[in-house]
């Protein structure tokens, strides 16, 4: 196990640097941020002292190495646009970002389990046909078109939830929280559904396949043949046979919907990561995008970790070595 | 005294006595399984359905018996074990969590207590160091290991009747011996019925006292084992024992070649008229490929589906 895991965050720290290095390379022939930063009418010689000051004028593999030392020690830089560390910005907006994707995900994880195990015992009975026809609609919606729907529905017709913003939140330590008032509670409401509806698809679909296919094993006949309750047969024999692969992808979403929630965040004005990284985008403000890929990066591949984890826990066949 | 009939395939009909073993023998897709799973009430409906019949158990009919009823009966009474060791166990739980649910659910016992029989039933079906392997999951035992286990959960709360649907087959032949010595042994110890559905005439010479063979969803034969091997009357009967190898013949260097029934069973959906081994019949008469033969009685216990005995006896026994 030990070994197994080591192995992986090796892999992983291959990845990043891969990452790092695209990443770093684009954004050095992108834009040129020091315009953005000197302004459109400063002369030539305060562009240079711009460019100097941020350390731009060094030949591309020197910035690299530096970019490289700095990042190991925590230093991604500052951002062109608010000049403080691009890091703690990102870091500030994390909280926000993470618990609408977890919401979301424990949202469609549940649903997506709990209506594919139903859909799946009955699969012609007209609840369950109009749940699938939903889902395909779910699958086929894109987010943005969720989000606003959503909105006019239950912000501008009906007026019972706020369209946008984070509502009121509670910091603990470094951690702001909208889970724990109300009115945060109820600002989470329609992101949070909109995020998790095109997931809650592919689980809801994904569940019901997997159960389809395990109730003809033999192992289930065995199951029913021992005498078992329906509810043992299936929560017991079947589901767990089910959860291994739905786990798998549950968790590789949640690790892209706290990478790349930037539609979501957009529609909603939800101040977390994707909202910021939109902006930093438009203002050519490289080392928030780069922190924030190498984030996203480094989030993405301890998810994987994770779900390894997880899936061999699930799974007695799955050996480290 | 209990007498069960199952009438599920089609007008199968047979009985199995108290701590008898019966075997079931046929071609693959002559209705052997679907008959053993009738029985428990395995069939999905749908689109399986058990229409009209029944399934006398105790002076209880099982093909009436609510579904939820039938919890109380299968894996408690009446016990199965499949072909297929590799897929038959739940590959996500180890085998103690398994046979211990037989405890948990029809004895009502602790889960501690529980465990504590699966082991003691582990080491009843001989796997060395049961209390090591209660642990195992099912990818970490052999196929026999496997089998033995399938057997212990199925033997767990003392079943009267254990339908085995094939269980050697999948097996290597040095193991098949095995299996087939333990569940004698068993048979004996826990007085068990078994229902013994085999392709194999050399496991029912083994095993069973009597034996009913199947063609094409019907009864063709049936006999007492000695009977169907010493007097053989139904051509289909004949073509089976002459398909399998003599004892003794194995290690001869002049292997006689073995004779096979030409054709294949046929379909359910694409059932000839008349007898339905007609086409495959050496013997095939003209009234075979009109109607259906009754079961007609040979002798004591004896019966056959065939016209060669319909005429010379006069008896006839509608099945
Ligand atoms: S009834 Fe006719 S076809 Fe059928 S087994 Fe007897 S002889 Fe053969």
């Amino acid at each position: 196990m030990a070994t197994y895991i080591a192995r992986r965050l090796i892999q992983g720290v291959i990845v990043l640097l891969a990452v790092s290095m695209i990443c770093f390379l684009i954004f050095r022939y992108m834009g040129d941020p020091v315009l953005t930063m000197a302004g459109r009418y400063a002369t030539q010689q305060e562009i240079e002292e711009v460019r100097r000051a941020f350390g731009l004028d060094a030949p591309t593999h020197v910035q690299y190495a530096r970019f490289i030392w700095n990042a190991l020690h925590g230093n991604f830089g500052k951002s062109y646009v608010s000049r403080v560390p691009a890091l703690g910005l990102i870091l500030e907006r994390f909280p926000a970002t993470f618990e609408l994707a977890a919401t979301a995900t424990l949202l469609s994880f549940a649903l997506g389990l709990g209506l594919g195990v139903m859909v799946s015992l009955k699969p012609y009975a007209w609840q369950n046909r109009l749940v699938m026809a939903g889902s395909l609609g779910g699958i086929s919606t894109p987010t943005f078109l969720t989000g606003i729907l959503l909105i006019m529905i239950f912000s501008v017709y009906l007026g019972i939830l706020p369209p946008y913003g984070r509502g009121e939140t509670v910091t603990i330590g470094f951690w702001r929280s909208g889970l724990l008032t109300l009115d945060g509670i109820r600002h989470l409401i329609l992101p949070a559904v909109t995020l998790a509806m095109f997931q809650l698809a592919v689980l809801l679909r994904l569940t019901r396949a997997g159960m389809r296919e395990v109730l003809t094993e033999d192992y289930i006949k065995t199951a029913w043949s021992k005498g078992l309750s329906s509810r043992k047969v299936i929560f017991k024999h079947a589901l767990r046979n089910v959860m291994i692969p739905v786990v798998t992808v549950a968790g590789l979403q949640f690790g892209e919907v706290i990478a790349y929630s930037i539609v979501t965040e957009t529609i909603f004005q939800w101040p977390g990561m994707g909202n910021l990284i939109l902006t930093s985008i438009f203002e050519t403000d490289q080392p928030v995008v780069v922190t924030y890929i190498m984030l996203a990066a480094v989030i993405i591949i301890s998810i994987n970790i994770v779900v390894d984890i997880l899936y061999a826990l699930l799974n007695p066949k799955i050996r480290y070595d | 005294m209990f007498e069960g009939t199952a009438r599920a395939v089609d007008d199968v009909s047979f009985f199995l006595d108290r701590g008898e073993v019966l075997g079931v023998v046929g071609e693959s897709g002559c209705g052997k399984s679907v008959t053993a799973q009738s029985v428990m009430r395995l069939i999905p409906e749908p689109p399986g359905k058990i229409v009209g019949g029944r399934i006398l158990f105790d002076e209880m009919d099982l093909a009436a018996v609510p579904l939820e009823r039938m919890g109380s009966i299968r894996g408690n009474r009446i016990a199965m074990i499949f072909q297929e060791p590799m897929t038959s166990l739940n590959p996500v739980y180890t085998i103690g969590n398994q046979i211990a649910e037989m405890f948990q659910l029809h004895r009502k016992l602790s889960r501690k207590e529980s465990w504590k029989r699966a082991v003691e039933m582990l080491a009843k079906v001989q796997i060395p160091a049961p209390e090591r392997r209660v642990y195992a999951y099912p990818h970490q035992l052999s196929g026999g290991m496997r089998q033995r286990a399938m057997i212990a959960m199925a033997l767990s709360c003392d079943p009267e009747i254990l339908i085995a649907d094939e269980p050697t087959t999948a097996l290597d032949v040095t193991v098949q011996a095995q299996i087939l010595d333990l569940m004698m042994q068993l048979q004996q110890d826990y007085e068990t019925a078994i229902l013994m559905i085999t392709h194999d005439l050399g496991v029912i010479a083994e095993i069973s006292q009597r034996v009913v063979v199947m063609y094409a969803g019907k009864v063709v034969e049936e006999a007492s084992t000695g009977t169907v091997f010493a007097d053989p009357k139904h051509p289909y009967t004949h073509g089976l024992l002459r398909s399998i190898p003599k004892l003794g013949d194995r290690s001869a260097g002049d292997r006689q070649r073995l004779a096979e029934i030409k054709g294949m069973v046929p379909g359910l959906l694409a059932l000839p008229r008349g007898c339905r081994f007609h086409p495959r019949c050496p013997e095939a008469m003209e009234i075979c490929r009109e109607r259906l033969p009754d079961l007609f009685s040979v002798g004591p216990g004896h019966c056959v589906r065939c016209w060669l005995y319909g005429e010379t006896s006069g008896e006839t026994e509608t099945g």
